[in-house]
């Protein structure tokens, strides 16, 4: 496997305008760079607040290798602390949620810290008397992470200590996060059960790059959605029978080019960007009695209707978030290797809207996102070909050049042809702008 | 006509339906069901609520038939080459048998492995079928399939648990 120098230069040769290296997708060291710079200075997702409403509640996950605790404090605040004991490096929790009270305990030692990660005690702490342990790493407490985010339930972190805020990194993509939390009459969503867990033998962009690929549905999928419009079409119905919601959900899927051509793109700076601008395979749920209602009560009409109205797909958050907000559905994509993604799809509940909302979406999330689902299935087909198709030495380059045009700028906003692969190349920008920040170039790594 | 269903009639019911499944006999498989019908395979352990809440399967006979067709499709790319699976059954225990209502709990445990190319898994579930007595024979009214590591991260399940 090719081993480059740890250089600026050296990872913004691996993309080019129209395609990218194959090295991005299989390369170890290329993750281990990622996990040390793009996912460092990126803002990745940690969990909602509603999974810890009461202080002391904590919930385990990872950013992307590195096991992370989000834990509500004793001021209310929601903190993110790496799951390592200062002593030893035994995580201090493995349970994947729980109450710790006012402060962690380690299991190997009995080293407590506060729920902010501060040390609060050390058994027989005579011990480091004169030693200089105030001097030492270890007496810091748990280590935060660089920066967390809480967006209106939503929390964030970034784990560079300096790097890119929050409001600057995402921009106007937060719109979609609005306009999922605005379709609750209460602008709140809680965490609905608990997440699909899909394991990909393969690298999360191939994920990532899926989402706003509107060229593949018609094609990857015609096993599923196609035969299931095939099997309705030719079913005996009664009368005036409604489609059934899983009809609703994925026949959409195999809609022509033109639906998609016309559905529209739009990408925001720093790898942001959402399919759906104009309509979208959400558009055309049957309504949901007494929703609109609620909402009008909430926002007045004219407001409601211009939420409801919105009807974005899959709106990415680069690097490795992507969300519906049409049917409050988050899909965390965790780089556990170069050939290994965990994908966490999560659904929420609108508070104070018909239980009739989440029942769709926990049907969509069980029928797309699921191991078991017959539409994941042939993506995940896909993934892994490739993975294994990307050994290939004679061929190195990723193609990412459909409806390319001279001298794309993605520092700025733009709304494209549905079917064009600009949010790809986007996020590829985006990619050598975080991964490089924090690299030397190659005259300071000879120095 | 009141039935008059006894525990080999059960046991013989799930080790057969098991073995439609393990045999790829689709057909003879979906016309076990009642129509309403419903297979779940829920996501969390001692989960109680299939529809506010994610499962993994919770499928009428629509999508039932809707999976069983797309297992033979042409262009079925993840089925290409096709999965294999076998259910290896423990002795299932008949929790009720009231043919007075003509309905029946079998709950069986066993292990469930399914196959392709290099690749094999291995399940431990927990299979509890809900029988009614209907039309003359035996038909599944709610199976439910609990996995073990319901709460593991999982690459593809293709085939039947």
């Amino acid at each position: 496997m090719m081993r480059y120098p740890e250089t600026r230069e050296a990872m913004a040769a691996l993309v080019q305008p129209r395609q990218v290296h194959r090295d991005l997708y299989i390369n170890p060291q290329v993750y281990a760079l990622e996990v040390k710079h793009l996912f460092s200075n990126t803002w990745l997702f940690v969990g909602h607040e509603s999974q810890v409403p009461n202080k002391g509640d904590y919930y385990t996950t990872q950013l992307a290798d590195q096991p992370v605790i989000m834990v509500r404090h004793s001021d209310d605040q929601v903190h993110v602390l790496y799951n390592r004991c200062p002593h030893k490096g035994t995580k201090i929790v493995i349970d994947r949620s729980g109450n710790t009270g006012k402060f962690f305990r380690c299991p190997y030692h009995a080293w407590s810290f506060k729920t902010d990660g501060c040390l609060l005690a050390i058994p027989l702490k005579k011990g480091y008397d004169g030693t200089g342990l105030d001097q030492s790493e270890a007496a810091h407490g748990m280590t935060a992470v660089g920066a967390v985010h809480n967006y209106r339930g939503f929390v964030f972190a970034r784990m560079a200590p300096q790097g890119i805020d929050f409001e600057t990194y995402f921009g106007g993509s937060l719109s979609s996060f609005d306009n999922m939390i605005d379709r609750s009459p209460a602008g709140r969503l809680v965490v609905a059960g608990a997440p699909l867990r899909y394991l990909h033998k393969c690298n999360w962009k191939m994920l990532v790059e899926n989402q706003t690929d509107t060229c593949h549905p018609m094609v990857a999928h015609e096993s599923s959605a196609g035969t299931a419009v095939k099997i309705w079409e030719s079913m005996e119905k009664p009368a005036g029978m409604k489609t059934p919601p899983a009809m609703e959900i994925v026949a959409p899927f195999v809609s022509p080019y033109e639906f998609f051509e016309n559905m529209g793109i739009r990408t925001w700076p720093n790898g942001h960007g959402h399919t759906g601008v104009h309509h979208s395979i959400h558009s055309d749920y049957s309504e949901i009695p007494g929703y609109l209602e609620q909402m009008t009560a909430a926002y007045g009409e004219d407001r409601a209707r211009a939420i409801l109205g919105e009807n974005r797909h899959n709106t990415v958050f680069f690097p490795t978030i992507m969300i519906k907000g049409p049917i409050q559905q988050l899909r965390n994509f965790i780089p556990l290797a170069a050939d290994r993604t965990l994908v966490e799809s999560w659904i929420y509940r609108l508070v104070d809207a018909p239980e009739d909302l989440v029942a769709r979406t926990a049907m969509y999330n069980r029928m797309i996102n699921a191991p078991t689902s017959m539409v994941g299935h042939d993506d995940l087909e896909m993934y892994e070909r490739a993975q294994e198709g990307l050994q290939v030495q004679a061929a190195e380059w990723v193609n990412v050049q459909r409806l390319y045009e001279d001298g794309e700028d993605f520092t700025q906003e733009a709304v494209l042809n549905g079917t064009t692969e600009r949010q790809m190349r986007n996020q590829f920008h985006a990619w050598v702008k975080f991964m490089t920040a924090t690299l030397p170039s190659e005259a300071e790594a000879t120095q | 006509m009141t039935p008059a269903i006894t525990r080999d009639d059960l046991i013989d019911f799930v080790h057969a339906e098991a073995r439609m499944l393990d045999e790829g006999r689709f057909d003879d498989w979906l016309a076990l069901w009642m129509a309403d019908g419903m297979y779940w395979m829920p996501l969390d352990w001692n989960q109680q609520d299939p529809i506010g809440e994610t499962s993994l399967l919770w499928e009428d006979q629509f999508m039932l038939r809707l999976r069983i067709e797309r297992l033979n499709g042409a262009r079925t790319f993840s089925q290409k080459p096709k999965s294999r699976c076998l259910h290896v059954l423990n002795r299932p225990d008949c929790d009720l048998i009231d043919n007075a209502a003509g309905r029946y709990t079998v709950v069986t445990r066993m292990t469930y492995v399914e196959t392709r190319l290099d690749d094999q898994f291995l399940l431990a579930i927990t299979a509890r079928h809900d029988l009614r007595w209907h039309d003359g024979a035996l038909k599944i009214a709610q199976k439910r399939v609990d996995l073990l590591n319901c709460d593991a991260a999982f690459g593809n399940i293709q085939l039947l648990p």
